[in-house]
């Protein structure tokens, strides 16, 4: 028996803006009468670290979603996405960002970072529903490459159990007035780049 | 009357909303993940309610801060991570016999795997041994829940009822039920009581032995609680605490398994409730996070009521001793107990993950600790000793300054044992401004008073930074926002006996390095603060230094600027290069020996 209606992980790097994500599309299941679960990466990680969120819509055990139970993986960082890759389940959606963020350890060049396409080659052999897509650059063209994260969203909306009016009215009470137009930009840009 | 709302809540803001709810007058706490959002959420709303939030120095003191709030009568909360506890053990041990006035409720909130702690420490062991009441949420909801019955617990008996949530739980959020603030209860002030309230042996002894007699009327009190219940469905079952009974709840939901559930939430666990269960059963599996506290005593009962039970649990090596438990462990524990196959996630393989490049946490770009070390590593040599301790700056456990950590405080302490152990190379303990007037004070005046040369290195940016930055006396304001004394930590290490006190500050590195040779120079106890505010807080004042550039022709590709660390600083093969991150505090411009670093224009 299925016991959420839909799993989300979230996963990028800390201040990248993943649990505003989360809030969203709490805040959206909410107004929709759905009973919803997140758990976010608070504390240490966040200092520039690898972050992981969890959402599940329709939901009403633990907040932890199994490894191989996500429906969808939503990865503001391409490295991030393969680390994460196997929560992925086996029919999952896996969304990325392609723009990476190199961690200090590529930066002093005690490691390096691997091309997009070995990235995302061992992805695409675990689902066949991957869909990279330049959320950082989507996000600039709406008026702030900050907005990656809308912009995923925007992507990640048709997947989920709730209707896009709700996850609007979610994202103008929580970002603040004078971002609105631009993440209402990034929603719309995130949400074309996979129609 | 109680309006109930449906809000989607964070645990920890569940916790600080059935505080609200409860009436409390005062709630104190010190700083520590996963604890801190729950007097976060309460400061700002200090003045609008009429109560009396506060980040404390450390946890004892905001222990004890709780405990007299309670004996005016007023409801009292504190909060802590588990670690915290152990600081305040000595008011919370002792405390059980003296008992509480108003409701008093300890929330310590413990770290499965260490997600940002020092040690994986049950907090549930420290309940049974002060002998008070424990709750163990497993969600948002049950952690809303059981803060409010708490308050009415600790005063149907007279002692404080600790709530245990679990990283899980505290970081959580989900859609909760929460009712209306209640006003604040009046408290009638403090009475006189000193057989009640003054812990001489002659008060101690009848205490203890009331304490005692207390004991069976909480087991059956808390065996009424809706957090234990059961579900028959076949001999085979699961009995679980906290997430870990949620866990198991929807392993079975998911399985659709004829395996029967005995969920705990309360200690002292209810012993009859467990035996009747034992009793209907000859295979289970115990679920609980961190020690085997709940399966240690299902072994006990099953003596007395199923000798034959087959018990199944972290003892049995079926579940992990250590780090956290997850969904997928547990439904395979589950259909390895029942003879089903267990599920597989679809791993990537080790040479697979092994392209990827670590992303450990890190210091910002341009955080002052940064600099700071590369000037202390500079005037004291690779060799010198560095104790440090609990903040952001055990971060830099990479630079090579960082060569023990035990608990908030200790670098000074043990910096000064390892003087006093026959240790001759230079010693330079670190911690930060929190840190220090956490517990720092009392080791400086100890190396202070008996002779220990060292040297104590404060990374002053004025804010606790690790968990969230939270004031403390040295910021300006409390946790409510209004204007405090801002204490000089100079004049503090002055007055505890510290032979030489200088302040430098780590953006001036030549400075820096300077200051930290003269402290190291001095033949007795020095301290050093280096002085310059977190980087974050900058950011967020709106305070912005423009970038650095690289001066291509200028570089000539040594890497000195790379190994610093910042992780604004890149190579690209040839020449270094400064990307967006940077936040122009210009310590590599200090660093580059050819002056290729330049303010962009």
């Amino acid at each position: 028996m299925r016991t959420s209606d839909c799993d989300v992980v979230v996963v990028g790097v800390g201040g990248q803006g993943v649990i505003l994500i989360s809030e969203i599309i709490g805040r959206a299941a909410m107004l929709s009468g759905l009973s919803v679960r997140g758990v976010e990466t608070h504390g240490m990680a966040q200092r520039g670290g690898s972050v992981i969120n969890h959402i599940r819509v329709g939901c009403r055990y633990s907040a932890m979603i199994s490894p191989g139970g996500a429906d969808v993986l939503v990865a503001m960082e391409p490295a991030e996405a393969l680390r994460y890759a196997s929560y992925l389940a086996p029919e999952g959606v896996a969304l990325v960002n392609t723009r990476p963020l190199l961690p200090v350890t590529v930066t002093t060049g005690q490691a390096t970072y691997p091309s997009i396409e070995e990235i995302l080659a061992p992805l695409r052999e675990a689902s066949s529903r991957v869909y990279p897509m330049d959320a950082t650059g989507l996000a600039a063209e709406a008026g702030s490459p900050q907005a990656a994260n809308v912009v995923m969203l925007g992507a990640l909306a048709r997947h989920l159990p709730i209707g896009e009016e709700p996850l609007q009215e979610a994202l103008s009470k929580i970002v603040p007035a004078k971002f609105l137009e631009v993440n209402r930009k990034a929603f719309e840009l995130g949400k074309i780049e996979v129609e | 009357m109680v309006i109930i709302l449906r809000e989607y809540l964070l645990g920890n803001v569940a916790i600080a909303r059935g505080i609200l709810e409860a009436g409390a007058g005062v709630i104190s706490g010190y700083p520590g993940t996963p604890s801190s959002e729950i007097v976060e959420h309460l400061a700002p709303l200090a003045k609008e309610h009429g109560i009396h939030v506060e980040w404390s120095v450390n946890e004892k003191v905001a222990m004890e801060v709780a405990i007299g709030a309670s004996w005016t009568g007023a409801r009292a909360a504190v909060t802590m991570k588990h670690v915290g506890l152990n600081v305040a053990a000595d008011p919370f041990m002792t405390l059980p016999y003296l008992g509480v006035g108003g409701g008093m409720v300890v929330i310590s909130a413990d770290d499965p795997y260490c997600h940002s702690s020092q040690n994986e420490q049950d907090s549930r062991r420290y309940a049974a041994f002060a002998r008070v009441p424990c709750l163990d949420p497993a969600d948002p909801q049950e952690a809303r829940d059981m803060t409010l019955r708490a308050f009415s617990l600790s005063e149907e008996f007279g002692l404080p009822v600790m709530l245990r949530p679990t990283t899980r739980v505290s970081h959580a959020r989900a859609t909760v039920d929460v009712g209306t603030p209640r006003e604040r209860k009046a408290s009638p002030g403090f009475e006189k009581n000193p057989p009640r309230r003054v812990a001489l042996p002659a008060h101690a002894r009848p205490l203890h032995a009331e304490l005692l007699e207390k004991q069976a009327g909480i087991e059956a009190a808390l065996a009424k609680e809706d957090w234990n219940w059961s579900q028959m469905r076949g001999e085979v079952g699961v009995v679980g605490s906290g997430i870990g009974g949620l866990y198991a709840e929807e392993a079975i939901a998911q399985m659709e398994a004829d395996v029967s559930l005995l969920r705990i939430g309360t200690y002292p666990i209810p012993r009859t409730t467990v035996g009747d269960f034992l009793e209907k059963v000859d295979r289970i599996l115990v679920v609980e996070e961190m020690d085997p506290v709940l399966e240690e005593f299902v072994e006990m009962v099953a003596k007395e009521r199923n000798p034959g039970v087959e018990i199944l649990g972290k003892r049995s090596g079926h579940l992990p001793k250590v780090g956290e438990l997850d969904p997928l462990t547990v439904r395979n524990a589950v259909s390895r107990m029942i003879g089903l196959p267990e599920r597989t996630a679809p791993r990537m393989s080790r040479e697979v993950l092994s392209i990827l490049p670590p992303r450990p946490p890190a210091l910002c770009p341009g955080c002052s600790h940064r600099a700071a070390y590369y000037a202390m590593r500079k005037a004291f040599g690779k060799d010198a000793i560095f104790p440090n301790d609990i903040g952001c700056y055990t971060m830099g456990v990479g630079m090579g300054t960082v060569d023990t950590c035990l608990c908030m405080g200790a670098s000074i302490t043990v910096g000064a044992g390892i003087r006093f152990g026959g240790e001759e190379r230079g010693i330079c303990a670190v911690l930060g401004d929190s840190t220090f007037l956490h517990s720092g004070l009392t080791g400086l005046l100890n190396a202070a008073y008996n002779g220990a040369r060292m040297t104590v290195a404060i990374l002053d940016n004025s804010i606790t930074a690790m968990t969230g930055h939270q004031p403390h006396p040295g910021s300006g304001t409390t946790a409510a926002g209004e204007e405090s004394p801002t204490i000089s930590l100079p004049e503090i290490c002055r007055s505890l006996g510290a032979g030489l006190v200088e302040t430098a500050d780590p953006y001036d590195l030549a400075s820096m390095i300077e200051t930290f040779e003269r402290a190291k120079d001095h033949p007795g106890l020095s301290v050093v603060v280096a002085k310059r505010s977190c980087v974050i807080s900058d950011i967020r004042a709106g305070i912005r230094r423009p970038r650095l550039v690289v001066d291509e022709e200028k570089c000539g590709g040594c890497k000195l600027c790379v190994s610093f660390g910042c992780p604004a600083i890149e190579f690209d093969g040839k020449v270094a290069r400064i990307n967006a991150l940077c936040s122009g505090c210009g310590v590599c411009a200090e660093i580059c020996p050819q002056q290729a670093m330049e303010v962009a224009r």
